[in-house]
């Protein structure tokens, strides 16, 4: 470095002018919004007016008594979990099969990403003509292949209902866990799979023994980013249910919408947002350790 | 039969991930009479055209609904969203990458965290915002908000892209007498447009796909965005039609899969970094 340097050359002032426009425009934002949804969880600001006045933990203290809440506290927790089961099988049996050559191979990998493609709205409306109440498509099948006798109303049953919405959100996430994965495995050592080949490991036992705990963290990326997309998802309920039969099926973002927007009750509307951030400090936490695993494990390979 | 086995997986995944798009596509261009046939009726097959296929529903559509109005707003939404995250996220990603040291990576990592923070957690503060400001019901709104989404992901994107291209190019342009503001004006762009156009490719996909934001700011028929307008608009009362409703998916569907299609490894690599190391 020179020492006699112009304004043109000061790196740090050059870095810092480059970042304050993102800088500003995520703090401005995401962070006061943020901080802003957590006060508004301890007021009685509503939609109407521009009046705001403390309301302490009443509005908490409301939902805990309603059995709607609980009942969204639950259902998110149960599709979250479920759907993310179902992610890690369909992903990791996906990605087994799409590391092999086949014929159509194009056409298949073409057609895996289609859900995680299409809009959430037009997938959640195409998946509510398939389950409609005198219409659906697998009731014709399953009645014609002699599996059903009576008649499943979809989005009718309150347990069906949060059954289709974790078959959904399944759907719609395991082609961008399959991805992850697949990115996982190209990154195991060759070597190591060879190794335990020529020690007479078989295709279970390698895939079980040798890949999986080495896929670990990419599977631990793919399901945390699981969780944020069907815990914080709104689209997916709203549609195919819209928190119905009864309010049986709501999760916490369709609740927090009902009363926050439509109910144009603010306080309410943002103590119920606020429990999601359980899951997202879940996440957050455990992105960072992984990273920072990452840092270490890989520092020797890393340029 | 190791073969039969894989081909057998492929097959089931592939009908799983594309049976609602089968579905879509037969919806779309069935005549009603082959399409309003209860599912208790067996021997009425829904799976085919038991009927010539027709245009009608595609005609109602484009003709008698808003649907083209709302893929025009969405473009302009596209376009104003595409401007401001890459004057906003590319010199950030820029200057994460090269020039701020090793404070970089931890600014980096803070700017994508609030990636993480939903939509669902801060509409309710927006929706207050955007009152304040006067946009209730306007495509600024959007317009506004949505960056808050692309540029979080989008820095991070530029900056991991820049990790991968070599510093050279640049320090030898410095070395031929460049200042280093003039090797940002004059070098860098060449070197970032593989990186600017994956951020143009990501915003595009975003905006179409947002739903939330969308639902919650726009009220107005005819203010409205595909992915919002579709669901919510084309549903009159309670007659849906399905037809028109699964042509608008369908041909919302087909760029946006064509888009993915293409630049799917680019977007993971933005979500691996750190936990895949190559």
């Amino acid at each position: 470095m020179t020492p006699r340097r112009t304004l043109a050359d000061r790196e740090d002032v050059l870095g810092g002018a480059m970042l304050a426009p993102a800088l500003a425009y995520v703090t401005l934002l995401v962070g006061v919004p943020f901080v802003f949804a957590i006060v508004l969880s301890f007021s009685d600001a509503t939609a109407g007016s521009l009046h705001f006045g403390w309301a302490g933990l009443r509005n908490y203290a409301a939902i805990l008594g309603d059995p709607i809440f609980l009942r969204a506290l639950r259902n998110s927790a149960v599709v979250t979990v479920g759907s993310q089961v179902l992610v890690v099988i369909l992903a990791t049996a996906a990605a087994q099969v799409f590391r092999a050559t086949f014929r159509g191979k194009r056409f298949a990998r073409f057609v895996l990403l289609l859900p995680w493609a299409v809009p959430v709205s037009l997938a959640a409306i195409a998946w509510t003509w398939i389950f409609d109440s005198t219409f659906s498509v697998i009731n014709w099948t399953l009645k014609a292949a002699g599996l059903l006798h009576g008649w499943l109303y979809w989005l009718g049953d309150p347990a069906l209902a949060l059954f289709a919405i974790i078959i959904v959100q399944a759907w719609r996430i395991f082609p961008f866990a399959t991805v992850i994965v697949l990115a996982g495995l190209a990154s195991i050592p060759q070597e190591i799979v060879e190794a335990a080949i020529v020690d007479g490991a078989g295709f279970w036992r390698r895939l079980l023994v040798v890949e999986l705990p080495l896929l670990m963290p990419v599977v631990a990326v793919a399901v945390l980013f699981g969780v944020v997309y069907t815990a914080t998802d709104l689209g997916v309920v709203y549609i195919l249910t819209g928190g119905g039969p009864a309010n049986t099926t709501h999760v916490l973002p369709t609740l927090a919408f009902q009363r926050g927007i439509l109910g144009a009750d603010l306080g309410q509307g943002a103590a119920i947002a606020v429990f999601l951030l359980p899951f997202l400090i879940v996440v957050a936490v455990a992105m960072l350790r992984l990273a920072r695993r990452a840092e270490v494990g890989g520092g020797g390979s890393a340029r | 039969m190791k073969r039969v086995a894989l081909y057998v997986a492929a097959l089931g995944l592939v009908v799983f991930a594309g049976f609602p798009f089968y579905w879509m596509a037969i919806t779309a261009f069935k005549q009603n009479r082959d399409l309003y046939v209860g599912a208790s009726v067996l021997h009425h097959i829904p799976w085919i055209f038991n009927d010539p296929p027709t245009l009608e529903h595609v005609k109602l559509l484009l003709g008698q609904t808003d649907f083209p109005r709302w893929v025009l707003n969405t473009l302009l939404v596209v376009v104003a969203v595409v401007v401001i995250t890459v004057a906003v996220a590319v010199p950030a990603g820029y200057s994460l990458a090269r020039l701020v040291g090793r404070w970089g990576e931890r600014l980096g990592m803070g700017i994508f965290f609030t990636y993480l923070i939903p939509p669902t957690l801060l509409f309710v503060p927006f929706a207050r915002l955007v009152s304040l400001l006067g946009l209730q019901d306007s495509l600024g709104a959007l317009i506004l908000i949505y960056p808050t989404m692309t540029i979080p992901f989008c820095t991070w994107l530029v900056m991991g892209f820049l990790r991968s291209v070599p510093w050279e190019i640049e320090e030898q342009a410095m070395i031929d007498g460049y200042s280093r503001l003039g090797v940002i004006l004059k070098v860098a762009p060449r070197l970032i447009v593989p990186g600017i156009l994956t951020v143009v490719v990501f915003t595009f996909t975003l905006v179409l796909q947002e739903f939330v934001y969308a639902l919650t700011f726009i009220s107005s028929v005819d203010k409205m965005t595909v992915s919002l307008g579709v669901p919510i608009a084309l549903v009159r009362g309670d007659v849906y039609h399905w037809g028109a409703l699964m042509a608008a998916a369908l041909f919302t569907s087909i760029p946006l899969a064509i888009v993915y299609n293409a630049f799917m490894d680019r977007f993971i690599q933005g979500f691996t970094m750190g936990a895949v190391k190559g």
